[in-house]
């Protein structure tokens, strides 16, 4: 704090000409969008570039996961759990949906940390193309990290047994995998965006997510559930990830009219799962915009 | 020429609280507007309405003839803001936090690299720049959050108790750079709750209390307006009580005296409000002397920033802070702050 500061005079701002840097502009632009989607983006990779421990213990987990659940029901009956031919087989569809959808659903945590010291005031005062930038951002950000962690899952799994999708399966086991995250990770910022701090979000993760994953066909298929439970099973967002990909890890030759589920609300395809995952995270990412454009946009 | 900033009427709640509720001024290009008053008066909020951080109840505010209500993003553009709390990500060098500024400001990507090497040497930011915020002393957070805000070139720079928490250097650093910035063109509206720092920099003043704008003018017109001198007296250094009244009862009847206090916080002292530009110092101590009464010290000043918020509101600004400080509904003011 010794030296003194010297601008050249004159540098300052020059003549205060409204400076030809902004143009001055309300109407949405796309390069201005992409502008701040992407530099938002790169915050959060500098973030777990210098501070990678999120990710080891990302990648740690699920194959604890797999190495542990898959050893303890590892001598079940053989075709108790469908046309899986060992449990390892079965969980693998289980353990990466249950990855991607914790990832996502701890993705509004840095926004909400954000929030509490005060640096999203900084986005907020910015004249942002859209506040969308801020979701995208973290979307991008939860989706990429999914990519790796479902890669190490394949190919943890295939080494444990489960075999692997053929080249097609992996493309849409991937994509069902980002449409997920797109969706979860909207409705976690909307959390972030809604609960008062960290605290009650930690609270409504730390609640929902265990549920949602006893509550889904992550670890048992729906015709070893009690009816009650099928009938929440069926209702639950996860399985409608999860069973697309099983099915496509056991048929290799599966079409997109394959019933992959039979629900007590009737015969799911694949088609029709993939279509109602879809939905789910359209829902989820319109259902924010309220929460986005809170104080004025 | 519409003035640089210009808010009518705002009117701020928050639950119960009434944060603001009657703040008009009107901030002219090219100047330093200090909105001076105790912590709780209003001052943040009227500045988060200003910068669209937070939607008032009622009133108008206008940046350059722009309306903040129906054109916030227009506003934006035109604004810098400077929080009160320095909110760096600690994890970035300076230098990105630049980047991240410039990209949320949509400058063109082939001009950010020369401006944000102009924003690191105007502030003196050189051998930091590429260092982590985290590692960052509270004056250097504070020069990194200054660049930041001015690194898009803001008509009007809006600042938040720029130098709370700072010590004394840093503060004169930030002052002297406002002072440029102000020379060079730049509008800036600056709080404080520090009499001294209004008087050194604002070319016009307001002040606040409870949400009200209660006096307004450049800091010499409103001292001018209360009137008189302000002399302080010490007949010892610790003056007994006794012997301080009775060299009040003495001075009061002296012409040019208008009003004498005991001053028991500062060891039974006599502020005294004199004419203005008057002879008193001798005929006081005269007067003293005749009485067989020391004179251990005693100073003749103009009235300062807080004579005129005492004779507005009947007591001095800290004590308005202690009082304002009790009645704050800090965990309603901190949520809407969260947004």
């Amino acid at each position: 704090m010794s030296q003194t500061i010297t601008p050249s005079s004159g540098n300052l701002n020059g003549s205060q000409a409204p400076s030809p840097a902004i143009a001055p502009s309300a109407t949405f632009s796309l390069a201005e969008f992409s502008q701040e989607t992407l530099a938002l983006t790169r915050r959060l990779f500098i973030q777990l570039q210098r501070r990678p421990s999120t990710l080891v213990a990302g990648i740690i987990q699920p194959v604890m996961w797999l190495v542990l659940f898959g050893a303890l029901f590892q001598n079940m009956p053989q075709g108790l759990f469908g046309g899986s031919q060992n449990y390892g087989q079965f969980l693998a569809a289980g353990v990466i949906v249950f990855t991607a959808f914790s990832g996502a659903l701890n993705a509004g945590l840095p926004v909400m940390f954000d929030r509490e010291f005060g640096f999203l005031n900084r986005l907020l005062v910015a004249p942002l193309a859209s506040r969308f930038s801020i979701v995208l951002a973290s979307a991008i950000f939860i989706a990429t990290l999914s990519l790796v962690q479902t890669s190490v899952i394949i190919a943890m799994s295939a080494f444990l047994g489960a075999g692997l999708p053929h080249l097609l399966g992996l493309g849409l086991v991937i994509a069902i995998v980002l449409v997920l995250v797109l969706g979860v990770t909207a409705l976690s910022l909307g959390l972030a965006f809604a609960l008062p701090g960290h605290i009650e979000l930690i609270a409504v993760i730390f609640v929902s997510s265990l549920p949602l994953l006893f509550a889904s066909t992550a670890l048992a298929p729906l015709t070893f559930m009690p009816n009650w439970l099928k009938i929440v099973a069926s209702l639950n967002p996860l399985s409608y990830a999860i069973e697309p990909i099983r099915y496509i890890y056991t048929h290799p030759h599966w079409l997109l009219g394959s019933v992959i589920m039979e629900t007590p609300f009737g015969a799911v395809t694949l088609g029709l799962s993939l279509l109602i995952l879809v939905g789910f995270s359209t829902i989820a990412l319109l259902s924010i915009r309220p929460l986005l454009r809170r104080s004025f946009t | 020429m519409a003035p640089a900033v210009s808010i009518e009427k705002l009117q701020k709640r928050f639950g119960l609280v009434e944060a603001v509720k009657d703040v008009s001024l009107q901030v002219e290009p090219g100047e330093i507007f200090g909105l001076l008053g105790p912590n709780g008066a209003g001052k943040t909020t009227t500045l988060r309405c200003l910068c669209t951080l937070a939607t008032p109840d009622s009133g108008k505010i206008e940046i350059s003839g722009i309306s903040v209500l129906d054109e916030p993003k227009l506003a934006r553009q035109k604004l810098g803001y400077v929080a009160q709390e320095v909110a760096l990500d600690k994890v970035l060098t300076g230098r990105e936090l630049l980047q991240l500024q410039a990209a949320i400001y949509h400058l063109p990507r082939g001009s950010v690299k020369a401006q944000i090497e102009q924003a690191i040497d105007l502030l003196g930011l050189q051998e930091w720049a590429d260092q982590k915020t985290g590692s960052y002393s509270g004056g250097l957070k504070k020069r990194l959050d200054l660049a930041a805000g001015l690194l898009h070139r803001p008509d009007v720079l809006v600042l938040d108790e720029p130098t709370v928490g700072l010590d004394i250097e840093s503060r004169l650093i930030v002052w002297g750079f406002l002072r440029q910035l102000r020379d060079s063109g730049t509008t800036i509206l600056v709080t404080s709750h520090y009499l001294e720092e209004v008087d050194a920099l604002a070319d016009r003043v307001a002040i606040i209390d409870r949400g009200v704008v209660i006096a307004s003018g450049t800091p010499s017109e409103l001292k001018d307006r209360v009137g008189g001198d302000r002399v302080t007296l010490r007949i010892r250094e610790f003056t007994p009580p006794e012997e301080a009244e009775r060299a009040k009862a003495l001075l009061q009847d002296l012409p040019f005296v208008q009003n004498v206090i005991i001053n028991s916080a500062q060891g039974n002292s006599l502020n005294l409000v004199v004419a203005a530009q008057s002879e008193a110092l001798s005929a006081i101590q005269q007067t003293l002397k005749a009485a067989g009464l020391p004179t251990f010290g005693i100073s003749q000043s103009r009235p300062s920033l807080d004579d005129v918020y005492l004779a507005a509101t009947g007591q001095t600004l800290m004590d308005a802070e202690m009082a304002a400080s009790s009645q704050r509904d800090l965990k309603a003011e901190r949520k809407q702050n969260m947004r």
